[in-house]
């Protein structure tokens, strides 16, 4: 089971990879979400994902999943979450003050300020 | 009292909640973060006299046991590096009073001033590896809020690529936490460390060395190491003196203390593979700070390629691994806090008198401007590591202890690159200072005086630090004691 999430999180991080390596601003910004996608799963595979019961204490079962990947995941997702949405109307402000997405010509040279 | 150590953290992040609501009125605001600022000095400064007296301090965060919760951790480099960032922040702090303008200031600058600090203290304290990552997040959101107030273009335009580069390197931080967990099953730093030691040697040393060199990679971004610094010159640019000066001094060098933290800790039981990555690195870092720093005539570029050249220097000093050059790094560490935030601060004032950044259109401040002009002076001495000054111990003992372990390369490098910063800012001075007096067009509406109080404070600080060396050198060896006895950090954690 490891193996094929491992894989899975390869074919993210790939896609992420390309995604952030073109020149619209929005499928940067798409590209950053698959890539914290990727994180997150990987950070759930490397914990471990034997079987066992939800970590409640109330299944009173004699095995538990690992709790603790799952808070760590909980919160890299909030935080995630709220770069992403920064970076979004970011993305939004400087298209309505520059006029373009083109990464191309968002390059700082002389007399394009 | 047992909480002693969390108040530098705690001090900002409550100022900050006030300040949200005070927004309407600019004097409060900078009342209240002024006072709170120098609050936060005066705590850190006891919190360095604890460290110093009854060694490091540690503090279980609701009462869980060591590995188990989250554990704080001052011991005196974090204690020191805490004082440094509460000081450099209220110069800022002062220096925004007059030098950022009202409409920023209505925005909650102060408030995300604050939260920043609670970012950079956090980072210094903790003592937990997911926790760190959390601390970063804090400090670096503050960050992409404090690079885009005031939504200029060039902000707009630059913090999208600040903001990606961070982004990854969050991403790539929590996969090397991922790795790590998988490997020693534990988060707190000083029960990995002790985890580590057991499993290398048996097996899979390997797997150690590749995950030190994700750490690399994370904080590399962070702190503008060789490869990695290709953001750092245009995102420094973007933000008003003020921030940039708080950005200099203090957010490269939270990925330099993570570099210094993880590797002191983790990464040096298998047989120097990691060390010789970060030397090599170091060396060549230093190499692209120096050719930027010479090849422009825009005074903000050659302080921000300054920057990387004393990351390079820090990093060369640790990666020799040891006592003396230890020492000399955590020394110059602390200098180039100071002296970088003084340096910003007084570039920002010059941008502001002569209403350009290019050299070339500058000249003569020294008629008008004589205080500015010597604090400037005295800076540009400190920064290249003039005997008197601040840079000059820490230099002689990273040089000395790269010398006793025989890495003659790197030092001579070292030694050089101090020749190759003075010229660098020694142009400014040329240049800008001395020459015929040019006539420059909102002259008269700077608040030349109150500006200047910032950076001076800064420079008394930095000469005193240089002149005191003697006094300060206790301090600093043990900070360098508990980096190279790692048993002194775990056995304070984990209380065996």
């Amino acid at each position: 089971m490891e193996i094929l999430m491992i894989i899975i999180a390869g074919i993210l991080f790939m896609s992420a990879t390309y995604l952030m390596l073109s020149r619209s601003v929005v499928r940067i910004i798409l590209g950053t979400t698959v890539l914290s996608h990727g994180v997150h799963l990987l950070l759930l595979t490397m914990g471990g994902l034997k079987r066992g019961a939800p970590p409640l204490i109330g299944e009173e079962a004699s095995a538990y999943s690992d709790p603790l990947p799952q808070a760590l995941i909980l919160t890299a997702i909030v935080i995630s979450f709220g770069v992403t949405a920064l970076f979004l109307v970011l993305g939004y402000r400087s298209y309505k003050e520059l006029g373009t997405d083109n990464m191309e010509k968002l390059r700082g040279n002389d007399g394009n300020d | 009292m047992i909480n002693f150590l969390i108040l530098p953290i705690l001090v900002p992040l409550i100022t900050a909640v006030i300040l949200i609501f005070l927004n309407k009125s600019v004097i409060a605001q900078r009342w209240v973060s002024g006072l709170s600022a120098f609050v936060t000095v005066i705590l850190s400064a006891l919190l360095v006299n604890k460290v110093k007296n009854d060694g490091i301090q540690t503090l279980n965060l609701s009462n869980w046991d060591a590995p188990f919760g989250i554990t704080l951790v001052s011991d005196m480099l974090s204690a020191l590096l805490v004082l440094t960032t509460s000081i450099v922040a209220f110069a800022c702090i002062i220096y925004s009073f007059k030098g950022i303008g009202e409409a920023r200031e209505k925005y909650h600058f102060y408030a995300a001033l604050q939260f920043l600090i609670v970012g950079v203290n956090g980072a210094f304290t903790t003592g937990d590896i997911f926790n760190l990552f959390v601390f970063f997040e804090v400090m670096l959101m503050s960050s992409y809020a404090l690079i885009l107030l005031g939504g200029t273009k060039i902000q707009l335009r630059e913090s999208i690529k600040y903001i990606l580069v961070n982004v990854i390197s969050s991403g790539l931080f929590v996969i090397a936490v991922g790795y790590l967990y998988s490997v020693v099953g534990t988060l707190n730093m000083a029960h990995i460390a002790a985890r580590i030691s057991e499993i290398s040697g048996i097996s899979q040393p390997g797997v150690i060395s590749i995950i030190g060199i994700i750490f690399l990679i994370v904080f590399g971004l962070k702190g503008a190491i060789f490869p990695l610094y290709f953001w750092l010159p245009g995102s420094y640019y973007a933000p008003p003196a003020p921030v940039m000066a708080i950005f200099g001094a203090l957010l490269t060098k939270v990925g330099v203390y993570s570099i210094i933290r993880t590797y002191s800790l983790f990464f040096y039981e298998d047989g120097g593979y990691v060390q010789q990555v970060i030397m090599i690195l170091a060396i060549l870092t230093i190499i692209a700070g120096i050719i930027g720093a010479l090849a422009y005539s825009d005074v903000k570029k050659i302080i921000i390629y300054n920057i990387i050249v004393a990351v390079g220097v820090i990093l060369f000093g640790v990666s020799t691994m040891n006592e003396s050059a230890l020492t000399g790094s955590i020394f110059y560490l602390i200098h180039d806090m100071i002296i970088k935030a003084a340096l910003f601060l007084l570039v920002g004032l010059m941008a502001t008198i002569t209403g350009t950044n290019n050299l070339k259109q500058m000249g003569g401040l020294i008629k008008n401007y004589p205080g500015f002009s010597w604090t400037f002076f005295l800076a540009a001495l400190a920064l290249s590591g003039i005997p008197p000054l601040s840079g000059f111990v820490g230099k002689v003992l990273i040089v000395q202890g790269g010398f006793s372990s025989e890495y003659f390369i790197g030092a001579a490098i070292v030694l050089a690159s101090s020749l190759f910063v003075l010229i660098s800012i020694m142009k400014i001075f040329i240049n800008g200072v001395w020459g015929e007096p040019k006539t420059y067009a909102n002259e008269k509406t700077v608040p030349y005086k109150q500006l200047l109080i910032a950076p001076v404070i800064l420079v008394i600080l930095s000469i005193c630090y240089g002149v005191g060396a003697d006094f300060i050198y206790p301090y600093m060896s043990q900070a360098a004691e508990s980096l190279i006895n790692t048993n002194l950090y775990i056995d304070a954690v984990l209380k065996e």
